[in-house]
């Protein structure tokens, strides 16, 4: 399994690999939302949290179908269930491979992207936890999403569809852990249930995957 | 180390295409599958390896035993060859990766990237992928295509070493591999009935695929 997921991250880094791509866009984001608002600062603080959430859940979103479908497509999928690896495992390790590629680069970036959003100075602490906590949770969704569109051409937008009802209850979390932060409230009730949905969806999901992928070769 | 099957059937998109199967493929033994295009000979061969369930029928097998290779490589175009061969043997908790290069005489392209490789170069990766599996039964499918003439009698002779060590392999193929003490079954009287004729439909949920 180590070597899947060190596989993975090869891949990831190297020429076509899409490490950035999630990063670029959370970017891009981050620097077009206050010239399309305006310039007003408390304006732009209030809806920083959601504003930096939205863009990292949409950032996660953008590689989803790359989890599975090149796998599939180069015939490494069907390999590595008739390996000794479980095929659980398999999930676990890419969606966790899928994490260290973007949602980690995301959570250390968000700091600074908060500057450009004017984030008020006690959010900061809170938004790099809330997205530690969260991004977890969006890879392992996205990877059981990715699992039921495994084989389907142009997936992609099927997928979205299918994931981002299942990415709103992180959102809203994770944004309600930022906005209370920043506003000096008590985030540990949000913290709480976001931690909760990345554990819950960590522990079950890579098993409902492994069902769909194995459905998905026949 | 024996791999028997009886009474198999195998469905491909919702509809039977082999039914009644049935041999035994001892250690030591290769077993070669004849039979017209379209006949379900990679059909048979998923089943085999787990891929897909049997309509009806039963297979025997040692657990963890098979060793599957499919049209598709599952080589990563971006990985050299050395690194999609560790890979492989890393996953399958093997050694073997300088062993199955020196034998499948890839060990002039290790730094090559795959991407840049010619397709019977390709193709012989895959098949070393094969070897650092270090399971018993080979189930191959279409193992020779795009091999050329050397490269074909290389592998026969890596096959040959690998039933001398007590391994086994079933194989879907066209070419004669010069694999003497093969046996080969055609699979054509194993067709199954049209589904009008009163043949086997697929699993319901199949309907769907």
């Amino acid at each position: 399994m180590w070597a899947l997921l060190i596989r993975d991250l090869r891949l990831a880094v190297r020429a076509g690999g899409g490490f950035g791509l999630g990063l670029a866009f959370f970017l891009l984001v981050a620097v077009l939302v206050p010239l399309g608002v305006g310039p007003e600062g408390d304006v732009l603080g209030r809806i920083a949290p959601g504003i930096l959430w939205v863009g990292a859940l949409l950032a996660c979103l953008l590689s989803l179908d790359r989890i599975f479908a090149l796998d599939f497509e180069d015939g490494s999928l069907d390999l590595l269930t008739t390996s000794p690896i479980p095929l659980e495992g398999v999930v676990a390790v890419k969606a966790l491979a899928h994490w260290v590629v973007t949602g980690l680069p995301l959570t250390l970036a968000a700091p600074v992207l908060g500057v450009l959003l004017n984030l008020p100075v006690g959010g900061y602490g809170w938004l790099v936890l809330s997205l530690l906590l969260g991004t977890p949770a969006l890879s392992v969704i996205g990877a059981f999403g990715a699992a039921l569109v495994v084989g389907v051409k142009r997936g992609g937008l099927l997928l979205s569809l299918l994931v981002l009802p299942l990415y709103v209850p992180t959102l809203i979390f994770g944004a309600e852990v930022v906005s209370r932060g920043a506003a000096g409230q008590a985030a540990s009730v949000p913290l709480l249930l976001l931690a909760g949905i990345t554990l819950g969806a960590a522990a079950l999901l890579p098993f409902a995957a492994a069902a769909a992928i194995r459905i998905n070769l026949r | 180390m024996d791999l028997s099957v009886s009474g198999l059937a195998v469905a491909r998109g919702g509809i039977a295409v082999l039914e009644g199967v049935r041999f035994r493929l001892m250690a030591g033994r290769a077993l070669v599958l004849r039979g017209p295009n379209g006949i379900g000979k990679t059909t048979l061969l998923r089943t085999l390896a787990g891929l897909q369930p049997p309509l009806a029928g039963e297979m025997s097998m040692p657990a963890e035993s098979l060793a599957y290779a499919a049209h598709a490589d599952g080589l990563k175009a971006v990985l050299t060859v050395a690194e999609n061969l560790a890979f492989w043997a890393a996953v399958n908790g093997t050694a073997t990766a300088e062993a199955a290069m020196t034998a499948m005489n890839l060990q002039e392209l290790r730094d090559r990237r795959a991407a840049h490789l010619s397709a019977g170069q390709k193709r012989r990766l895959g098949l070393a992928r094969v070897l650092v599996t270090g399971r018993p039964i080979w189930v191959l499918d279409e193992p020779t295509v795009s091999l050329d003439a050397a490269s074909v009698a290389l592998f026969a002779g890596v096959v040959r070493a690998h039933l001398a060590a007590g391994g086994s392999a079933l194989m879907a193929t066209h070419i004669d591999l010069g694999l003497a003490e093969a046996e080969v079954l055609d699979l054509t009287p194993f067709k199954a009935r049209a589904p009008v004729a009163g043949g086997r439909m697929g699993a319901f949920d199949e309907a769907f695929g």
